[in-house]
């Protein structure tokens, strides 16, 4: 040590001990924590897939669970709500996801355009899943659908009298009106697709008078808007429409459910605007076979009807049958639009949010 | 032979002009904490849509602003009376309970702020029992009939963290009403304050650095928090942070928001720092008498009771018994086999990171004291702002470098050995608890760099001219002499460990779950009861280091009073 003064000699060489035996203690702690982690970083053995899920686990395990059953290969999940493209990004070619799993046309752009997913050419793919519901590369899938819907009160609303998205503007709701923030990607869809089809400023016009119109400042999520017409703050309330089935199977939110109906609304002459849960293969993918089988089951006939059944989906597969409940909400004509355009329009989207004020409230 | 303090002030010397092993350990640990905070700032300096702040200042900039203002400010106020004002209390008096409330006011800090605003509304809203029995006692029918507070407002947001948030103040005014003499405040007295006086006048400036603290503390967690904002539809700079990322997916805007916020934090720890010009108070008198508790009797001991008992009710009771209520209701929804492993998992990080985020802390802390000099205090700084990073944005400021260090070392060992080493650092626990530490390094240097201030210097310099060296001074004077701190510093830790979310679900392994990402992702489709016993757990596991740390902070105080010793701890 050069730096060993007369007065400090000692204290020097026992601050030299103490911090020896820190260092010792550091570098155990460390190799400790190094031996642990290997069993998590070899998660990409063979007969394995790794998923990053932007999906709750339990929305899909059932279907992850049939798949193992069925070919005996693994399934490994990390579930996060945000920022796996970040991950994906930063772990590069070295990443052990396979797979990703998410709801949102604009999150599978994303992957796209983010540059970490490739194109998947599969016959049973294109076999199963219509076109509309590809990237026009195969960089990734649809595998569900879900409507935007307007759920009305039972008892305050008369049947027949919501037909489009335009009725949440009709000044005889003011202050009838619920939604969640208008910045949630559900709401961005829709307001993407509304972009398309009728420009930004009938689409401003309209989030204005949905604005005008709210009963309360929006906050919380689609079942609350639905829970806020139980209620009785509010009659028309806009949310997606598997939530209808996840309250019914709630013994607390049966009753939300139960105080209204769906309404299947018009955009434009267009049909009801949807959006898809969906699928890609990231570009490192180290298990590249299993993941294409996990593609593959997850859009065939079994997989399909497992998504209707548990998640009150539709499935994207013609000819796959809806579950009961589902089918009794009633046919209803689907906005054809390819969904990569919704997607490009969520910056003007949120900028309409942000210029009209709508997460202030009425 | 010189004065003792010219000896010191050559020592002193002598350490800043050679670097000693603890100034730059200190650096170094410093500047790897602060990876993250400067991969967010350069993050920040990419290009990004220059369209985006005209934008957004035309548009909500000013809503956010107001709203982040008006959050900091409340919940500032608030924990800052409820905290000061019950540590005073319990300290200075007894009455019905106050040794219950000495640590029974430390436990609502366990409980996770999207926690208790899901409680409170599932209470509060007009279908809740509480709004149902006000309609069924006076007749109403319709949400129109009457008036009632919003819970899901700024309001609510404002009330929901100054409950979860205010233990924070409380602790730290706590060890410092605790620490001072009863001497100076019977000096007061006879100098002719009043009890109120003696407060404002002396025990509340000599407690400002802790107080200060506890402050900087809660308003960095009330402005990375994302959960409760979320679900009141509260407009914050966070809320627009998230936006500018993830739907008009600009990292480099989102980051730019995230330094905003940042500068917020900085900007009010300078102004606290220049406004106490420097000053340090320690106690100098040679005998310390530990403040004995005041005897308070009738409608006072009755006022003093309830103002203790309701920050407990409030922020702790009610809330876990709703979540009590829930997970009986669907403990068969709840309970599964693989609940214990989330627990085993939640206790285990929490516990690493608790211990490793003290041990850098206090080496940090104390290298500080030892070189005084100004640029290891900047670095430091630097390493305690992660607190202030909302956590999804500190984990990228983790998984960018973390993958660019993983891809490096795999290229090379490729190139020279043919060897593929994949990822070593991303997607491990290490990764997870670098995060911890990162975020909460804040909490246990901020803790032991308080308890380490009110240290007289004049003891380490005894210290040292008995011939101990700075390691031994630190490991046979200060330890024991700030042990609370030290416990305080880690019980902060892990109680925030066991609570944090964003980190832990975007950098964690492969089928790992801890108790919060387990409640997580109930919470996040609406349908947190399915997890209440996880939610539950989390509010348990707080417990009992909270009793093991008021318990031993309590033999402390009972320790210094037997010896009369002079040590303030």
């Amino acid at each position: 040590m050069i730096f060993i003064l007369n007065n400090d000699t000692v204290v020097i060489k026992d601050m030299g001990t103490f911090r020896m035996r820190t260092t010792r203690t550091v570098l155990v702690g460390a190799v400790i924590a190094a031996a642990s982690l290997g069993s998590v970083a070899s998660a990409s053995a063979e007969g394995e897939v790794n998923i990053y899920s932007f999906r709750q686990p339990f929305l899909i395990q059932p279907m992850l669970d049939a798949f193992s059953k069925e070919t005996g290969i693994k399934t490994n999940v990390v579930f996060t709500d945000q920022g796996l493209v970040e991950r994906l990004k930063a772990e590069g070619l070295n990443s052990p996801a396979d797979v990703v799993l998410t709801v949102d046309v604009a999150r599978l752009t994303e992957l796209a355009k983010a540059d970490v997913v490739q194109p998947v050419s599969s016959p049973v793919l294109d076999e199963n899943i219509p076109k509309n519901f590809h990237d026009p590369d195969d960089l990734w899938f649809g595998l569900t659908t879900r409507a935007r819907a307007i759920y009305a009160s039972k008892d305050r609303v008369p049947k027949g009298t919501i037909t489009s998205y335009d009725d949440l503007t009709d000044p005889k709701w003011k202050g009838k009106v619920c939604s969640r923030p208008g910045d949630h990607s559900y709401n961005i869809g829709l307001l993407g697709a509304m972009i398309e089809h009728v420009g930004v400023d009938a689409a401003r016009t309209w989030l204005e008078g949905v604005k005008a119109n709210l009963g309360q400042k929006p906050a919380g999520a689609d079942r609350n808007q639905v829970k806020a017409i139980m209620e009785g703050i509010c009659d028309l309330a806009l949310a997606n429409t598997y939530y209808m089935g996840a309250m019914l199977a709630d013994p607390e939110q049966r009753a939300w459910a139960e105080s209204a109906y769906m309404v299947f609304p018009d955009l434009d002459g267009h049909g009801t605007h949807i959006n898809i849960s969906g699928m890609a293969m990231t570009k490192s993918a180290p298990n590249k076979e299993n993941a294409l089988k996990l593609m593959e089951f997850l859009s065939s006939d079994e997989a399909q009807a497992l998504y209707a059944e548990v998640n009150h989906e539709y499935p994207v597969k013609p000819g796959v049958p809806r579950s009961d409940l589902v089918a009794s909400w009633g046919e209803f004509t689907a906005d054809t639009i390819p969904l990569a355009k919704i997607a490009a329009h969520a910056d003007e989207a949120l900028r309409l949010v942000n210029e009209t004020g709508f997460n202030e409230g009425p | 032979m010189p004065p003792i303090g010219v000896l010191a002030q050559q020592a002193r010397r002598n350490w800043r002009w050679s670097p000693s092993v603890w100034t730059l350990g200190a650096a170094g640990a410093a500047l790897i904490v602060a990876i993250p905070v400067v991969a967010v700032v350069v993050m920040a300096l990419m290009p990004g849509d220059p369209t985006i702040w005209p934008h957004l200042a035309k548009t909500v900039l000013p809503t956010y602003v107001i709203n982040t203002l008006f959050l900091m400010t409340g919940v500032g106020l608030g924990t800052f009376l409820i905290g000061t004002g019950t540590a005073w209390l319990v300290t200075l008096y007894r009455f019905p309970g106050s040794r219950l409330f000495e640590w029974a006011l430390l436990v609502p800090l366990s409980v996770p702020a999207f926690i208790i605003g899901f409680t409170y509304t599932e209470l509060l809203d007009y279908a809740g029992p509480v709004q149902g029995t006000l309609r069924t006692l006076f007749g109403w029918s319709s949400p129109q009939a009457y008036w009632f507070p919003e819970i899901r407002s700024l309001g609510g947001a404002v009330a929901m963290m100054t409950l979860v948030l205010y233990p924070y103040v409380y602790l730290l005014a706590r060890s410092a009403f605790l620490e001072q003499s009863q001497c100076t405040l019977e000096v007061s007295r006879t100098l002719g304050c009043t009890p109120w006086q003696g407060f404002r006048r002396v025990a509340l400036p000599l407690a400002r650095p802790s107080l200060a603290v506890g402050l900087a503390l809660v308003l960095m967690e009330t402005l990375n928090d994302y959960g409760t904002v979320k679900l009141f539809g509260v407009q914050t700079l966070t809320n627009g942070m998230y936006n500018i990322w993830l739907i008009m997916g600009n990292r480099a805007g989102g980051a730019q928001v995230a330094c905003v916020l940042l500068l917020f934090i900085m900007g009010l720890i300078i102004l606290e720092r220049w406004a106490r010009a420097k000053k340090a108070y320690q106690n100098t008198g040679t005998r310390m008498r530990p403040v004995e508790g005041k005897r308070l009797t009738g409608l006072r001991a009755g006022f003093a009771s309830l103002a203790c008992a309701l920050p407990v009710l409030l922020g702790f009771v009610v809330p876990a018994s709703v979540l009590a209520r829930n997970a009986v209701l669907r403990l068969s929804d709840s309970w599964t086999p693989a609940f214990v492993g989330y627990a085993t998992n939640s206790l285990g990080l929490s516990l690493t990171a608790a211990l490793v985020a003290l041990s850098i802390g206090l080496f940090m802390a104390y290298a500080v004291r030892l070189g005084k000099g100004e640029t290891l205090k900047w670095f430091t700084r630097l390493a305690s702002l992660g607190y202030a990073i909302p956590g999804t944005v500190l984990a990228i400021g983790i998984l960018a470098p973390f993958g660019a260090f993983d891809n490096a070392v795999d290229r090379f060992m490729r190139e020279t050995f043919d060897i593929s080493t994949g990822l070593l650092l991303s997607g491990t626990l290490f990764a997870l608890v670098f995060a911890y530490v990162v975020r909460f390094l804040a909490l246990s240097y901020g803790t032991v760099e308080a308890g380490l201030g009110r240290v007289r210097p004049t003891v380490d310099m005894a210290a040292r001219t008995l011939g101990c060296g700075p390691g031994k001074v630190l490991l046979r004077v200060h330890l024991p002499i700030i042990k609370g701190s030290l416990l305080t510093a880690i019980l902060l830790v892990f109680v925030d460990c066991m609570k944090e979310l964003p980190a832990t679900l975007l950098l964690r392994p492969f089928n790992f779950d801890t108790l919060a990402t387990h409640v997580f992702q109930f919470a996040s489709s609406e349908q947190i009861e399915q997890a209440a016993l996880g939610a539950l757990a989390i509010v348990a596991a707080g417990l009992l280091p909270v009793i093991l740390l008021s318990r031993s902070i309590a033999q402390s105080r009972d320790w210094s009073r037997q010896t009369g010793d002079q040590s303030p701890g």
